[in-house]
């Protein structure tokens, strides 16, 4: 699973990493902001959801909550962006007692070795 | 040497991230490396705010970027959504939303994600500076 990351044409892609949830903090939503900015500048974008930032694509969101708007419309978005490659850590999916069938959207899952080698194939990362 | 590009997430004095982007900045320049961007963002625009008044014994920070951007011409760079949002507004800023008052002045810039974008892109390292 992992050679998917070694692509020689996604080097320059720019990958998103995600790490928070999608309440209690803008963590999520300023990263995936960025994603969106990025990608309609032409940017070849990648997105990495990693530890509790794999709820970020649980499926049955509400919105409203909290008085905040959520981030799962954001999400919706990234077809529209050409944001199409969607990492996520099996492992912390497997923390969270969670599988890719919760998940709102297509994704590909990454063991702790295939993170690490997306991380090295990909030199221009920011991380949220 | 290298051309630098600082992202700064934290708040001022609440972490410690956002004097460590600052030491961090005086360091390299000392050393003779570029220091050209740093982006404000997050909870980091706060360090732009013209309005901290901070104990007359602590660093103040908002000056300490001020002199960065004067002596080093470093582009100080403000998110203007996440600023908008955190009350780190400019005077045109505070014009177009009806404001009474600002709280950015140069050399801190409000601008678009698209810089931050930018500046990923067109310096050798960007180093980013969490709470």
């Amino acid at each position: 699973m992992t050679d998917t990351t070694q692509s020689a044409s996604s080097s320059e892609a720019l990958l998103i990493v995600l790490r928070h949830p999608p309440h209690g903090s803008s963590w999520l939503r300023e990263g995936i902001d960025v994603a969106l900015v990025a990608a309609a500048f032409g940017r070849e974008v990648e997105l990495l959801f990693q530890g509790d930032g794999v709820f970020a694509l649980l499926e049955g969101q509400a919105a409203g909550a909290l008085d905040q708007k959520g981030t799962h419309p954001q999400l919706k978005m990234l077809e529209m962006y050409d944001i199409e490659r969607l990492w996520v850590s099996q492992r912390d999916l497997d923390r969270r007692g969670l599988t890719v069938d919760d998940l709102m959207l297509p994704v590909t899952t990454l063991d702790p070795d295939g993170v690490a080698a997306l991380h090295a194939a990909r030199p221009l990362s920011l991380i949220f | 040497m290298l051309s630098y590009a600082l992202l700064v997430h934290a708040a001022p004095y609440s972490t410690q991230g956002a004097l460590s982007a600052l030491r961090f900045a005086e360091a390299a320049i000392a050393r003779g490396h570029r220091v050209e961007t740093v982006f404000f963002y997050h909870d980091g625009v706060h360090n732009a705010s013209t309005l901290m008044a901070p104990p007359q014994d602590e660093v103040h920070l908002g000056e300490r970027w001020k002199r960065l951007g004067e002596t080093a011409q470093t582009a100080l760079l403000v998110c203007v959504a996440a600023g908008l949002r955190r009350g780190i507004v400019d005077g045109t800023e505070a014009t177009r939303h009806d404001l009474a008052q600002y709280s950015v002045e140069p050399p801190f810039e409000l601008t678009g994600i698209g810089q931050l974008v930018d500046a990923v892109l067109t310096h050798d390292r960007l180093i980013t500076f969490p709470p």
